[in-house]
């Protein structure tokens, strides 16, 4: 084992309650599926309550849905399944060793993971800010009140503001934790390129990557749930 | 006797209390053993603060206009005690002290798969205490432990926000324990140590943590919610712009529910192995008492709805959680009988965690047969919200768990400390908690077939006799529970040297120092034989 | 009635005694089971005591007769008794249908019932003997729930939902109710007093007093006070002659039943579920209308009857 690891010139250590890195290896990996599991019921919970809601308010869940620039989701949408590929690409740079390709790979992901929270922020939730569409008193001073264009929508569609309230609640609060995730996980992306830079990865040892590997694609298949969900559930106008 | 002679004094040999000292060793100690310590004083703590309350709701229950406080008072005296006894004491108790203690030592391994997270899980469980004792220090909760809007999110003026906030967070160091139990008892048992021949203990915390990791972040989850709702009135649980309060209790005991078998599962796999000791037996019917245990977790995620059978769900789906309630009760019977039936043509001695392990056979299936009462649908809508309800529960959490969990801690206390206590006074005690225990809660059963609704600061007066008698028995019990206390931290000092195998007991811990050494075994450990072998017990000794 | 030391509550509903026969097979099975268990332990505990340190006792692995035994034994007590209350349950869940209308309204901390008659009553409830009573129950702030175990009928009084419970007493004399889900810092102060009287008397009891109209009549003023007869009396909206619990077809395509729940929200939020033919036209009456109008409105579109009638 000793030979193993100054070969591999891993700086951590096989840790001491492992008998071997495979076990170490097998361990965390389960350990990620374990903890993914525990993350799909946490969006389950809302998930929940969003299919009873939108179950009872179906007209104005629609009309919220509306509200929502179907081709900014659609715009992330891709930009999150590329950024799937270039972590799966990551993790394969890694388990053949080849540290700049790892590098790489790793840098692009963080970058389109910026490119999606970038496009959240700028064309999505601060027009949702402008027009008033924040639900509750989530900011001082800026309650809930769709005015202009958008409530003569909302009246046509013969929605309920406090239905259409509750729409925009689910929306911000799943895109909200799923982008709390992306934030979690770019953090640990970019460990990950610091440590893969000084060539702490081998193809004995990069579960590190592997893990936030899986992480990584799970925040991705989050979203693909959320895309249809929030986005395309009133039908495309 | 002979064993103890052999083997070094506890004073001489290193072992994982005397390897290092001072605060910081403690601290930020990886050791899943001095982790476990670091609960059970934590969790014994808060076991004694939510005791209190208790005694002061009894104190004031004495007199039907109530003798003690005002009802605002009794509100958040209640309210404290159940959110500290469930979320603070019940849920990590076994788990994660003895858990945390015996988990990896039963499997042969030198720690649990992530060390680090483990001690994490501990600063979370503090760090969710500390906040709910603020909360209370502040002034207090008044919503009840379950939290139901839209008293909880727009009436009461009490300090919900923070309360929650330590239930949210304390609910994540139950996932990290759970988290790290699944991974270890999967990847890191000894060679040898295939699934069928794992102690029970094992299987029910491995059923126990698959209800921590996929029960707890939904209960999170409505927990957030709750707190969203609350401090801005986005109208979720608000009937008055659409929303549904019902919503919430769906989601609160499809967490809430599960969690009752987090409390007692383990409590379950502490009797497993407390029973085989003390009659030397194989456990009977082991792979049904195993599976038992994986069918409790599974179905209880599928009867959250019988805490709902008065609030307004349909007739038809009343009817199918009231179905699934009665199937619950099954393998818990099946675990009954096994046990009993291991006694059968054993060799019993009545040691003090015999007592407990007895005592908890006992009142668990009288807790268990009137868990049939509230599933019946009929029945329940008479009893539910009244005194049996909560009778129910204590003999389940408090003659269940909580005997469990003593006996549990006498059973494994030479192994953790390396000394024995006074054995005549852990029997007294374990008499004088039966005894005190019954008293205060056999009678809430009658007030509640009477029709006295629970969490009543003041009551009529025609329930007075029952309650007065319930009150007399809490008080027998609280000191029931103070002797332990006593004796138990007399013993870590002056207690006679257990060695290694005070009980000839079975299992791996045994088979090493007491206390274990850092690395709890000196060389893995290679298992040959099932799990309670009691028969080879002579060849040993 | 309650005094000395009772074992049981009153039993003075129609249900009451059918729902303790089951109680009482259900304690028997658990007395049974408990002395069973106890006893057994017991006789275990004492005959096969540990007489020597080095007792060895025979190894014993299972027997899948027994496990089979124990198993099936309890299922079948189980299914019995699973049959036994939820026959039980499905029974009583229906109120029948000529019983005496009573409308209920929890609030943090007391209890508002208004009779379909008009008289309304606080923290007391004034029914006859021998006829079926039917509650319908909502709050105006949190959850309450209306206990009365006399009857053994319990259910939850949750905002913006109608829910309803009945009995029929068979006994004159005084129960105690409930408030059985925590609301708050009186919750145990939200308790009062059904008065269960002969037929006589509670006419007499209807008469006497302070005379109010019905609530059908108190809706029927309201309808023309908040003009809903300017559209519903016009064919601009639907008409209310006959509806009462019967289908209604909605735009979307949807059908509803016009019960006391779907009025509600037709009040409070009208634009929720048209009907179809008609236009989103009217205005809500959110906060305009309280829990007691509410009510009298619906006792009064009840009152038009449920055939259609020539207005």
């Amino acid at each position: 084992m000793a030979e193993h690891q100054a070969q591999s010139a891993v700086m951590d250590p096989l840790a001491h309650q492992f008998d071997d890195l495979q076990q170490q290896h097998e361990a965390s990996n389960f350990g990620m599926w374990i903890f993914l599991a525990t993350e799909v019921m946490f969006f389950g919970g809302m998930f929940a309550g969003y299919t009873i809601y939108r179950h009872e308010y179906f007209t104005a869940f629609a009309a919220g849905s509306h509200l929502l620039n179907w081709k900014f989701g659609a715009t992330n949408t891709a930009v999150l399944i590329c950024s799937s590929l270039t972590m799966a690409l990551a993790v394969h740079a890694a388990q053949t060793g080849k540290r700049k390709a790892l590098v790489t790979f790793l840098i692009l992901t963080i970058l389109l993971g910026m490119a999606f929270l970038g496009i959240k922020f700028t064309f999505e939730w601060s027009r949702d800010w402008n027009e008033n569409l924040i639900p509750g008193e989530l900011i001082a001073g800026h309650p809930f009140a769709p005015q202009g264009e958008i409530l003569k929508q909302l009246q046509e569609a013969h929605a309920g503001l406090p239905q259409v309230e509750l729409f925009m609640f689910f929306y911000f609060a799943l895109t909200g934790f799923h982008a709390l995730h992306m934030v979690v996980g770019i953090g640990l992306l970019t460990v990950l390129t610091v440590m893969a830079w000084q060539g702490r990865f081998s193809p004995e040892r990069f579960n590190p990557v592997e893990g936030s590997g899986l992480y990584w694609h799970f925040v991705d298949i989050v979203w693909i749930f959320l895309f249809p969900l929030l986005y395309l559930i009133g039908g495309i106008s | 006797m002979s064993t103890t002679t052999l083997e070094p004094s506890i004073e001489t040999h290193v072992h994982y209390l005397n390897v290092s000292y001072g605060i910081k060793s403690w601290l930020l100690t990886t050791d899943h053993k001095r982790i476990g310590l670091l609960y059970l004083a934590s969790i014994t703590l808060m076991f004694f603060v939510g005791g209190s309350a208790a005694v002061l709701m009894r104190l004031h229950l004495i007199e039907p206009q109530g003798g003690l406080v005002e009802p605002e008072t009794y509100n958040k005296l209640f309210t404290m005690h159940g959110i500290i006894m469930v979320f603070f004491f019940l849920i990590p108790s076994i788990p994660a002290t003895l858990g945390n203690f015996l988990v990896p030592m039963m499997l042969g391994a030198r720690d649990l798969a992530f060390p680090r997270l483990n001690l994490m899980s501990w600063y979370l469980y503090m760090i969710g205490a500390i906040f709910t004792l603020s909360a209370i220090a502040a002034g207090g909760v008044d919503t009840g432990w379950t939290l139901y809007p839209p008293y909880s999110s727009a009436y009461s003026h009490t300090h919900v926000i923070m309360a929650a906030l330590g239930i949210f967070i304390a609910g994540f160091s139950s996932i990290l324990t759970g988290f790290n139990f699944i991974v270890t008892i999967h990847k890191m048992r000894a060679p040898g140590l295939t699934w069928f021949r794992l102690p029970l203990f094992i299987w029910a915390h491995y059923a126990t943590s698959v209800i921590q990791i996929l029960g707890t972040p939904v209960v999170a989850v409505t927990i957030a919610l709750l707190a969203l709702e609350r401090l801005f009135h986005i109208g979720l649980f608000d009937p008055n712009v659409g929303g549904d309060p019902i919503l919430f209790q769906h989601l609160f005991w499809f967490y809430s529910h599960p969690a009752v078998y987090i409390m007692i599962l383990p409590g379950m796999g502490v009797m497993s192995e407390l029973i085989t000791c003390f009659s030397r037996k194989r456990v009977f019917g082991y792979s049904f008492i195993a599976f038992s245990s994986v069918a409790i977790a599974v179905l209880s995620f599928l009867v959250w709805g019988h805490h709902m059978f008065v609030t307004g769900q349909s007739v038809y789906a009343g009817l199918v959680f009231s179905a699934l309630s009665f199937m619950v009760a099954i393998p818990s019977a099946i675990k009954v009988f096994n046990w009993m039936a291991t006694l059968y043509k054993g060799s019993i001695s009545y040691d003090a965690p015999m007592l407990y392990a007895l005592g908890f056979v006992g009142l668990f299936t009288m807790g268990g047969v009137t868990g049939l009462f509230l599933s019946s649908l009929a029945v329940d809508v008479h009893v539910h919200d009244t005194y049996f309800v909560i009778a129910h529960f204590h003999y389940i959490m408090v003659g269940g768990a909580v005997m469990a969990y003593l006996g549990g801690i006498h059973f494994w206390w030479p192994k953790i400390t390396g000394r024995m206590y006074p054995d005549g006074w852990a029997r007294f005690a374990a008499l004088v908690i039966f005894v005190g225990f019954n008293l205060t809660f056999f009678p809430q059963y009658m007030l509640g077939y009477l029709g006295m609704p629970r969490r009543y600061a003041v009551y009529p007066a025609e329930f007075q006799v029952l309650n007065v008698m319930s009150s007399a028995g809490a008080s027998i019990l609280g000191i029931g529970y103070l002797i332990p206390l006593i004796y138990l931290t007399w013993s870590m000092r002056y207690g006679k040297v257990a060695g290694p195998n005070p009980w000839k007991a079975k299992g791996l811990e045994w088979t090493t120092p007491s206390p274990p050494p850092t690395e709890n075994f000196e060389e893995t450990p290679v298992v040959t034989e099932e799990a309670y072998n009691y028969s080879a017990v002579g060849e040993e000794a | 009635m309650w005094s000395g030391f009772p074992l049981r509550p009153d039993q003075a509903s129609t249900i009451a005694e059918g729902f303790d026969h089951l109680f009482y097979f259900e304690t028997a099975v658990a007395i049974f089971f408990a002395t069973f268990i106890f006893g057994t332990i017991f006789y275990f505990a004492i005959k096969y005591r540990r007489r020597s340190d080095d007792e060895r006792p025979p190894e014993i692995e299972g027997s899948l007769a027994l496990e089979l035994t124990w198993t099936l034994i309890p299922s079948a007590l189980c299914a019995i008794m699973f049959f036994w209350a939820s026959s039980l349950y499905f029974t009583n869940s229906r109120p029948p249908t000529r019983a005496l209308e009573v409308f209920v309204i929890g609030k943090q901390w007391m209890w508002h019932l208004q009779h379909a008659e008009g008289p309304r009553e606080i923290n007391e409830l004034h029914v006859p003997v021998g006829r079926p009573v039917k509650l319908t129950m909502t709050s105006e702030d949190v959850i309450h729930d209306f206990f009365i175990p006399a009857f053994r009928v319990k259910h939850d009084v949750v905002p913006g939902q109608y829910h309803s419970i009945w009995f029929e007493a068979t006994k004159t004399g005084k129960y105690h109710f409930f408030c059985a889900q925590y609301c708050g810092a009186q919750h145990s102060g939200m308790i009062g007093w059904v008065y269960v009287m002969s037929e006589v008397d509670y006419e007499q009891w209807l008469t006497g007093g302070a005379k109010n109209e019905s609530m059908a009549a108190s809706g029927a003023d309201l309808y023309q006070k908040l003009a809903c007869i300017t559209c519903h009396g016009t064919g601009r909206a639907p008409a209310f002659n006959g509806i009462y619990g019967k289908p209604v077809k909605l735009t979307d395509g949807q059908t509803v039943t016009a019960d006391d729940a779907y009025i509600r929200e037709s009040i409070l939020n009208p634009s929720a579920k048209i009907v179809e033919g008609y236009t989103p036209i009217m205005p809500t009456f959110k906060g305009q209308v309280s829990e007691e109008e509410l009510l009298q409105l619906i006792a009064f579109i009840k009152s038009l009857g449920t055939e259609p009638q020539k207005p």
